[in-house]
């Protein structure tokens, strides 16, 4: 069989980054798009640890930071949701209108 | 001794992990699109194991499968869910998302066709044995901490994120 090397990881990173981009733009549940947000950062982690496999250690401590970027990001937005849910009951995200002109 | 990392392993995890994710963005209820995340996420840190990453293989299954996505289904039961399946799942972007990934998509496939050549050919196979210990080391080390500040930083955003969560879900501010 074909030997597995950095190339094949870069590819499946990119495929679930855009499969994370696609859901972001079509789906109208906040939640979801929350969700679609955490598989984007998780594809960005498989790539820095890719490359963390050719030049050193670093990537992976990178990778490290991201993830607990992406708890803070997920807890602040969590509560956002929550926020909103009260104010308008609903999580979709086409009510989301007050700054729009 | 037979290496682990097998083109067998890597392509079961990634089709597990890209067939979930198709799964999740096109699920209606948002609990089932949870679940399989969490199955994305877990076989995405068999792909770091792969990658000889473990103490990122654990971090991603204790941290995103085992946190965040406890936090999000926390959050559905707080939410009302029934309304969705009367009305539309999408909105009507379809054009847009495909577009956009098709113009991402062909502009990643071009950097990697023009930069594979300049990888480096030989591959650092780490310990990983010692994986945590060296991370560790880069974290504090009295010679080799080079990320001590980031980490505190780091550290700092987690504190400002929690008292953000909690002003804005609070009732009265």
């Amino acid at each position: 069989m074909l030997e597995i090397g950095t190339l094949h990881y870069l590819m499946v990173a990119a495929i679930l980054f855009l499969i994370g981009l696609i859901g972001v733009i079509t789906r109208r549940n906040v939640v979801i798009i929350f969700m679609c947000i955490e598989l984007m950062l998780s594809a960005v982690n498989l790539n820095l640890l890719a490359f963390s496999r050719l030049y050193g250690l670093h990537g992976q401590v990178f990778a490290l930071f991201i993830a607990a970027d992406a708890a803070a990001e997920a807890a602040v937005g969590l509560g956002i949701l929550i926020a909103f849910f009260r104010n308008r009951t609903t999580v979709n995200m086409d009510e989301v209108d007050l700054l729009k002109g | 001794m037979t290496p682990v990392a097998t083109p067998f392993f890597f392509y079961f995890l990634s089709a597990v992990a890209i067939i979930s994710a198709l799964v999740m963005i096109t699920k209606v209820n948002p609990v089932h699109s949870a679940l399989a995340l969490i199955v994305t996420l877990l076989a995405s840190a068999g792909l770091y194991l792969m990658l000889y990453a473990p103490f990122m293989a654990g971090v991603q299954i204790v941290l995103y499968a085992g946190g965040i996505l406890v936090m999000f289904l926390f959050v559905m039961m707080l939410v009302n869910i029934e309304h969705l399946y009367v009305e539309k799942m999408m909105n009507r972007q379809w054009v847009i998302a495909l577009l956009a990934a098709l113009v991402l998509g062909s502009l990643v496939l071009g950097a990697l066709y023009k930069g594979a050549g300049s990888f480096p050919q030989q591959i650092v196979n780490h310990p990983e044995q010692t994986n945590s210990q060296e991370i560790g080391m880069l974290l504090y080390g009295p010679q080799t901490g080079y990320y001590m500040f980031p980490f505190e930083i780091a550290s700092v955003l987690l504190l400002v994120a929690v008292v953000g969560a909690v002003v804005m879900a609070k009732r009265r501010v």
